[in-house]
């Protein structure tokens, strides 16, 4: 036996509360940090998410205190991410009782950012979180993919996706696994909320392109999504949202039906 | 009520290491140097950080040295970088390890993945006083990029698959390491944790 595949809820926090959003907009409320979280470590999730959506100045003490609580419940690994710009955001969140810290606009920002904490902290601690979107209008440089005959490229967006950047997906990847990510987070812009299913063009490039683990966010809507991302993919994780928050299925029964398809899981 | 001490390097979440030996009924006081009197009946180097500022972070804040500090009666438990220290040096730096006990620290192979990030499963090779209870084949957290190469093999109570053997808990005498994060391990990370506190006590 190695590893087994990760299944990893996500919470997504807006003052104070744990949030879910379509396409990265129109959200509704989905529930209590700290309950949630203590809920899916005892069901057998092999890690957990916490993403800062709001992520301004003034919030940045009531997160600190958001993450001791939501650490002081679990007994799994904890990544949190979210406005994360600078060596001494990072410090923060990893001393109040984070395992990892996801960084996407700051690195996009300044790449250096993930040099500088991989040798602080190590490169296990340093989650580079993508977000992607296609684009259908070509340039030069870019990882051309096609889909029903339609042609286009990956492109990362940064502000909670509200910014492209006019950055291949691709090509960020491989540049920040050189720079220091220890992992990546990746997660599809057209696929988040639809419960359609994971981007798995999107994944399979970003797995293929790399040798850290990757971890799939965008699009869970059912078990099956699961199975076909990690068959489809190579993927090393799935993170999902919804189909925890709103009870449609737990952790464990997710963790049954994947074992059942020959995905080797933690049970 | 059993008292220990996490010796916190600077460098990482030591939080819910302090946090999971609570639960498990301990009081705990974090220490940066061994200057002080140990009236500690364990100590525990977490698994946080690379391996040259960890060492240093060691030699800078104390004169006495750690051999001194724990001598054969103080129970240790090393997690992940903390168990890599227990050996004489690691490709990781340059520094020299604590030496108690005999090999070196090398880098995974690059067939693999690296780190090597998630729960695999445990291979008890023998009995051990951190496994006690723990049945073969459970799953534990690991993340790390580098394994621990020990002179003798008998020092290995686990092992867990990841192309090659990686040694996962190793004990000598009053020094425990596991390569894996039992703090993250769940509920049989728990029971290893009560384990160690268990030889704390006596």
């Amino acid at each position: 036996m190695t590893l087994t595949k990760r299944i990893i809820p996500c919470l997504d926090v807006k003052g104070g509360r744990v949030v879910k959003g379509l396409h990265f907009k129109s959200i509704k409320d989905a529930g209590d940090p700290v309950e949630l979280a203590k809920k899916y470590s005892d069901e057998g999730a092999d890690e957990l998410v916490f993403l800062d959506i709001t992520a301004s100045e003034e919030q940045r003490e009531t997160i600190k205190t958001l993450v001791r609580k939501v650490a002081s419940v679990i007994n799994i690994p904890f990544t949190v991410g979210g406005g994360v710009n600078s060596l001494e955001d990072a410090r923060n969140i990893l001393l109040n009782g984070a395992d990892k810290v996801g960084i996407n606009t700051g690195a996009i920002k300044n790449p250096k950012l993930l040099t500088e904490l991989m040798e602080i902290f190590g490169r296990q601690c340093v989650v580079v979180a993508i977000d992607a979107k296609r684009n259908y209008d070509l340039k030069e440089n870019v990882n051309v993919f096609s889909d029903n005959g339609k042609k286009f490229w990956f492109e990362v967006f940064i502000y909670g996706g509200k910014k492209e950047t006019g950055i291949d997906a691709i090509n960020w990847a491989k540049k920040a696994q050189k720079l220091g990510a220890g992992e990546i987070l990746l997660t599809s812009i057209d696929k988040d909320g639809t419960k359609d299913g994971y981007d798995i063009i999107l994944t399979r490039e970003v797995v293929k392109s790399t040798s850290i683990p990757v971890i799939a966010s965008g699009g869970c809507g059912k078990p099956d999504d699961m199975v076909e991302i990690f068959e489809e993919s190579g993927v090393d994780a799935a993170l999902a949202a919804s189909i925890f928050h709103y009870h449609e299925n737990g952790v464990e029964d997710v963790k049954k039906h994947l074992r059942e398809q020959q995905i080797p899981v933690r049970l | 009520m059993v008292k220990v001490a996490i010796f916190d390097y600077g460098a990482g979440n030591i939080f819910s290491l302090k946090n999971s030996l609570e639960r498990a009924g301990a009081t705990v006081d974090v220490i940066n140097t061994f200057d002080k009197p140990n009236h500690y009946s364990g100590l525990l180097l977490p698994g946080v950080g690379n391996f040259d500022p960890a060492i240093k972070s060691i030699h800078e804040h104390s004169k006495t040295q750690f051999q001194e500090y724990v001598g054969s009666e103080t129970p240790v438990l090393g997690i992940c970088l903390g168990m890599e220290m227990f050996f004489d040096k690691s490709e990781e730096g340059h520094e020299k390890g604590l030496s108690v006990i005999d090999g070196e620290v090398i880098e995974l192979p690059h067939t693999m993945k690296i780190p090597h990030m998630g729960w695999n499963n445990l291979e008890i090779k023998k009995s051990g006083k951190i496994l006690q209870g723990v049945t073969d084949g459970s799953w534990v957290y690991f993340v790390h990029s580098f394994r621990a190469k020990p002179a003798s093999n008998d020092v290995i109570t686990a092992e867990s698959d990841y192309g090659i053997k990686v040694p996962a808990v190793v004990e000598k005498d009053n020094f425990f390491g596991t390569q894996f994060h039992p703090e993250k391990s769940g509920k049989v990370g728990n029971l290893m944790i009560e384990n160690f506190l268990q030889e704390c006590k006596k």
